[in-house]
């Protein structure tokens, strides 16, 4: 039984489907990628697994219990966090403060009326965020606003905010997507160095070959919306149907 | 102190003393002196400024912090006003239970129509409040009176009137709004050669009660659930995923800001026990959506700021006529009299919206932060003059660049 359990799943929009009786099955403290062509279904099974789409059958479950009908940020609360294709993170907000919400989220949950305290005086909070953005090599731009920072710098804040939530599961959306080669690998060795430092699963989703062979322990290729193969990274590579999916039947 | 910082103190202190010595510094002008006109330090407006002001400093925490613009908020206001007056009618005029009881009614209000509201965002949401307030005004206006059941008394407005019962009513108790038998209305006039200051009681209490209202916002703003409002504004799709379920945030601040414009409700019928359904009308909401805008949303002491400067205007520039025009031209002649006087006449006495409107025009495209945009650059502009030929390294903070 893995931590992430997805059986059968289907998702139609008008015409299109979208994902076709999709089985999953991530194993703990494993990194599992998701592969496939343009169109795949990819970002589909990702919305699926967070609770911004629900499938039409099907049923997705997390750790024993199903992820299915529950509003993103009760999925969050179970242990899922998520990193986006574009950094989503608080523009407007210091990176310190960026780095805090979190923390507060996993200690306050969901909602808090916390409103006459002031924020210094959580020092539990500024403690726990300030070792995180340590972990992030990111201390020194912590008075900065977030929207001023890198895309590489933002990239990185976001994955601090999901770790400090302490996620029993990570999922990555294309993490590298539109990254300057130097800013890549440096996220390939902060990924790294998270998957040897923390239990922790991580499932990732990615378009760059290079980052899917330097990370992954398992993966899955995804085609019109159907796993084609599940298989380790040195068995996919040359895996004829993979081949196939990618380049096309002539090749 | 009382677990604010430096600056956060300083600021509060500033705005007690300003408000504390509001009669002095609005009244500058000797009163029989031409300038006398510009005085605001009457009674009257001194309340206004402070009720107004709590109103926006609520506006604020909801519109400067999550970003939701609510087009309603007259309604609660109004709400606040309604029941201050019932509680004159049928306990006393004593004006605790009033103003208390406006809170408590204006942030029910607020629960249920923010409740409904909040489904929405952005420009529906705007849209859904402004529905909202029209129809309480409705609701005040014509609805909820008729013979048989008269809430708020249509178009007269509820007042209190000999035959109510006033259950609390003391014999020795003036017949006027009162804290404990010190009537609102009682004013004590300074005389000081030709300059006279008014010291009101009603207008003591409001600014108390204004100082209460914005420190209260400062713990707001600088809270943990401040900073979630503000995360709110910058990136709801983030606070869903990160396990923030951004509804109860937004509406929390929703009933906060409600209660706040209750509580101005229920003082402005504490000042003068009358409460009329053009109180909740749509331009009564927008009004306090200019204040907060113009005096610089998001910030401290914008709203405050801006209130102050836009009751100035509708009372000092509203009442200057031809005749105060043609005594200030007086010394041209009479052809370039009458022609200047033309010019002016638009913008002045009835037209003073005209002048309004095109200084908030000026805010909204020089400073987009408002007047407190407008200070940070003077002061900005200040310093560097000071500091010329001194090190320059120094100076203002490091943008980061993007």
């Amino acid at each position: 039984m893995g931590i992430l359990e997805v059986k059968g799943v289907n998702k139609r929009f008008g015409g299109l489907q979208a994902l076709g009786d999709v089985n999953l099955s991530v194993a703990e403290n494993t990194v599992h990628a998701i592969i496939g062509p343009n169109g795949a279904g990819k970002s589909t099974l990702l919305n699926c697994l967070v609770g911004k789409l629900i499938p039409d059958t099907g049923s997705v479950m997390f750790d024993g219990q199903s992820v299915l009908g529950r509003a993103p940020y009760e999925i969050n609360q179970m242990g899922i966090s998520r990193v986006f294709q574009t950094p989503e993170i608080f523009g407007d907000l210091t990176v310190m403060e960026n780095m805090m919400i979190p923390c507060f989220a996993k200690r306050d949950g969901s909602f808090e009326l916390n409103a006459m305290p002031s924020v210094g005086s959580q020092k539990d909070i500024i403690e726990k965020a300030e070792s995180m953005l340590d972990d992030m090599n990111m201390a020194d731009k912590r008075y900065m606003h977030a929207a001023a920072l890198s895309r590489g710098d933002k990239r990185r804040l976001e994955i601090g905010m999901c770790l400090s939530q302490e996620p029993r599961l990570l999922l990555l959306d294309e993490p590298t997507a539109g990254m300057a080669r130097a800013d890549t690998n440096n996220t390939i060795d902060l990924l790294k160095q998270i998957k040897d430092e923390r239990d922790i699963t991580i499932a990732i989703i990615e378009h760059d070959m290079h980052v899917v062979f330097s990370l992954a322990e398992r993966i899955t290729v995804l085609a019109q919306g159907t796993p084609l193969v599940e298989d380790t990274p040195e068995n996919i590579k040359g895996h004829p149907k993979v081949r196939e999916a990618y380049l096309g039947e002539s090749a | 102190m009382f677990g604010l910082d430096k600056k956060d103190t300083s600021l509060l202190i500033v705005v007690a003393l300003l408000t504390l010595l509001a009669p002095f510094i609005l009244n500058p002008f000797p009163s029989d002196s031409a300038m006398a006109q510009f005085n605001a330090g009457y009674p009257d407006l001194m309340q206004r400024f402070v009720i107004f002001g709590i109103f926006a400093v609520g506006f604020n925490i909801l519109f400067g912090l999550t970003g939701y613009l609510s087009f309603g908020h007259a309604a609660f206001l109004g709400v606040g006003s309604y029941s201050a007056v019932w509680m004159f009618k049928l306990l006393s005029y004593n004006i605790i239970p009033a103003v208390v009881l406006a809170v408590i009614i204006a942030g029910l209000f607020s629960l249920l129509i923010g409740f409904i509201s909040l489904r929405r965002s952005g420009i529906y949401f705007s849209i859904l409040t402004l529905a909202f307030a029209q129809m309480s005004f409705a609701l005040a206006y014509s609805v909820l009176s008729n013979p048989k059941f008269n809430l708020t008394n249509g178009e007269t407005g509820l007042q209190v009137y000999a035959d109510d019962p006033q259950w609390l009513h003391g014999a020795n108790m003036p017949d006027v709004p009162h804290l404990f038998g010190l009537s609102m209305r009682s004013t004590y006039t300074l005389e000081l050669g030709p300059w006279a200051f008014d010291f009101n009681t009603g207008y003591y209490i409001c600014a108390i009660v204004m100082m209460v209202a914005f420190y209260l916002a400062i713990r707001i703003f600088r809270s943990p659930f401040g900073m979630m409002l503000r995360a709110v504004k910058s990136n709801q799709q983030r606070m869903n995923y990160t396990g923030l379920n951004t509804r109860p945030y937004t509406l929390a601040a929703f009933v906060i800001s409600g209660m706040y414009a209750g509580l101005a409700g229920g003082l402005m019928a504490a000042m003068d026990p009358l409460a009329g359904a053009e109180r909740m009308q749509w331009t009564a909401s927008g009004e306090v959506v200019l204040m907060t805008i113009l005096g610089g949303a998001g910030t401290l002491i914008g709203p405050v700021l801006g209130a102050g400067f836009i009751k100035y205007f509708e009372n000092i520039f509203s009442k200057i006529n031809d005749n105060v025009l043609h005594g200030w031209f007086a010394f041209l002649p009479d052809g370039l009299e009458d022609f200047v006087v033309t010019i002016i006449h638009p913008f002045v006495g009835k037209g003073w919206h005209l002048t309004l409107g095109l200084l908030f025009m000026m805010v909204v495209i020089f400073l987009p932060g408002g007047l407190v945009e407008g200070g940070q650059r003077l002061a900005a502009w200040v310093r560097s003059k000071r500091n010329k030929g001194q090190d320059d390294e120094t100076t203002g903070k490091t943008e980061p660049a993007e």
